[in-house]
C-alpha cells in the first residue's frame, strides 16, 4: 500500500476524535441521568425510558 | 358528508404548533431514548463496513495510488461540516422566530460536533494534500472557506458560553450562525468560481457522478454511517443538556424555597 503513513494518520485521527466525542456524550448523559435521579427520582424513570 | 371542524382551533401558526409538539423535554427524552440506540448502531455498522470496504477492497487510484483511500473519511467530514451548519442555522431560526425551547440547546450541542467535523475535514485533507500536492496547506478558495466554517463553529461555541445570562448567549450565537450561512455556498461553489488546486466536485445533485462505482459505494456507506454517528452524538449531547437544565431548574427552585 502506498502512502501508508498518511492513510494511518488520517484514519487514526478520525478514530480518535470520533471515539472521543462518542465517549464524552455517553459519559455526560450518564452523569446527568445519575445526578437527576439523585435530585428527583421521578425524573429518572422518564429519562431512562 | 361533512368535514370535521375543530371546535377550538389553536391560535399558533401551523409550523409553530407542529414544532412545539416536540418541545416538551419529557417527550423529547422519551422519543430520543428510543431513537438513540438505532442511530448509534446504524452509524457504527455502516461506518465500519464503509471504512473496511474503502481501505481493503476498493481499488487504488491510477494516479494517486492508495492515498485516495483518505477520501472515505475526508469527504464525509466535509459534507457533515456543511450539513451540520445547516442544522445549526435551522435551529437558530427556530430559536429566534418561534422561541422553540429545545432549539437553543440543540444549536449549542451541534456546534462543537460540527467544529470537530470541520477540523477532521481540514486535517485529513492536509494529510491527503501533502503527498498529492507537496504541501500541507495552500490558501486555496475551498480550503480557506472550510477554515472559515471551522472558525464560525468555534465562534458559536465561544459566543454561546460568553454571557452570564444563557438566553443572551443563545441569541447572539443564533445571529452569528445565520450570518455565517453565507459561507456555505462559497464552500460549495468555490471550485467552480475560482481556479483552485482542490479538485472540482465529482458528485453533484443534478449530474451523474464522475467517480468509479467501486469507489462510490464505500464512500456512500461512510457518508451515511458518519451522518448517523453525527446524529447519535448530537442526540446524546442534547439528552444530557435537557437533563442538566432540569437539574439546574430543580436546584434553583429548592434554593428559592429554602430562602423563602
Amino acid at each position: 500500500m502506498t502512502h501508508l503513513t498518511y492513510i494511518i494518520a488520517a484514519y487514526g485521527l478520525t478514530a480518535l476524535v470520533s471515539t472521543g466525542f462518542a465517549l464524552d456524550a455517553w459519559a455526560r448523559m450518564g452523569r446527568a441521568r445519575r445526578r437527576l435521579a439523585a435530585i428527583d427520582p421521578r425524573a429518572n424513570s422518564r429519562a431512562s425510558r | 358528508m361533512y368535514a370535521r371542524v375543530d371546535a377550538t382551533p389553536s391560535l399558533a401558526p401551523p409550523p409553530a404548533r407542529n414544532l412545539h409538539r416536540f418541545a416538551n423535554p419529557g417527550r423529547f427524552l422519551r422519543l430520543s431514548g428510543r431513537v438513540l440506540p438505532v442511530l448509534a448502531l446504524a452509524g457504527l455498522i455502516l461506518s465500519v463496513t464503509g471504512i473496511a470496504w474503502g481501505l481493503f477492497w476498493a481499488s487504488a487510484d491510477w494516479q494517486q495510488g492508495d492515498a485516495v483511500r483518505i477520501m472515505y473519511v475526508h469527504v464525509p467530514f466535509a459534507w457533515l461540516a456543511s450539513s451540520g451548519y445547516v442544522g445549526l442555522a435551522v435551529c437558530s431560526v427556530l430559536s429566534l422566530v418561534w422561541r422553540h425551547p429545545l432549539a437553543d440547546l440543540a444549536a449549542a450541542e451541534i456546534s462543537p460536533v460540527g467544529a470537530g467535523c470541520a477540523a477532521l475535514c481540514l486535517a485529513t485533507g492536509s494529510l491527503w494534500g501533502k503527498p498529492m500536492w507537496g504541501a500541507w496547506w495552500v490558501w486555496d478558495a475551498r480550503l480557506t472557506s472550510m477554515l472559515v466554517l471551522f472558525f464560525l463553529y468555534l465562534g458559536h461555541v465561544a459566543l454561546v458560553r460568553a454571557f452570564d445570562d444563557p438566553q443572551r448567549g443563545y441569541r447572539a450565537g443564533a445571529i452569528l450562525a445565520l450570518v455565517g450561512v453565507v459561507d456555505l455556498p462559497i464552500i460549495k461553489f468555490s471550485v467552480d468560481w475560482w481556479n483552485t488546486l482542490h479538485q472540482p466536485s465529482t458528485i453533484t445533485l443534478t449530474g451523474a457522478p464522475t467517480m468509479y462505482i467501486g469507489m462510490l459505494w464505500p464512500l456512500a456507506l461512510c457518508a451515511l454511517g458518519f451522518t448517523f454517528g453525527f446524529a447519535a452524538v448530537v442526540t446524546a449531547r442534547l439528552r444530557a443538556a435537557v437533563m442538566e437544565r432540569r437539574i439546574r431548574a430543580l436546584l434553583l427552585a429548592r434554593a428559592q424555597e429554602a430562602a423563602a
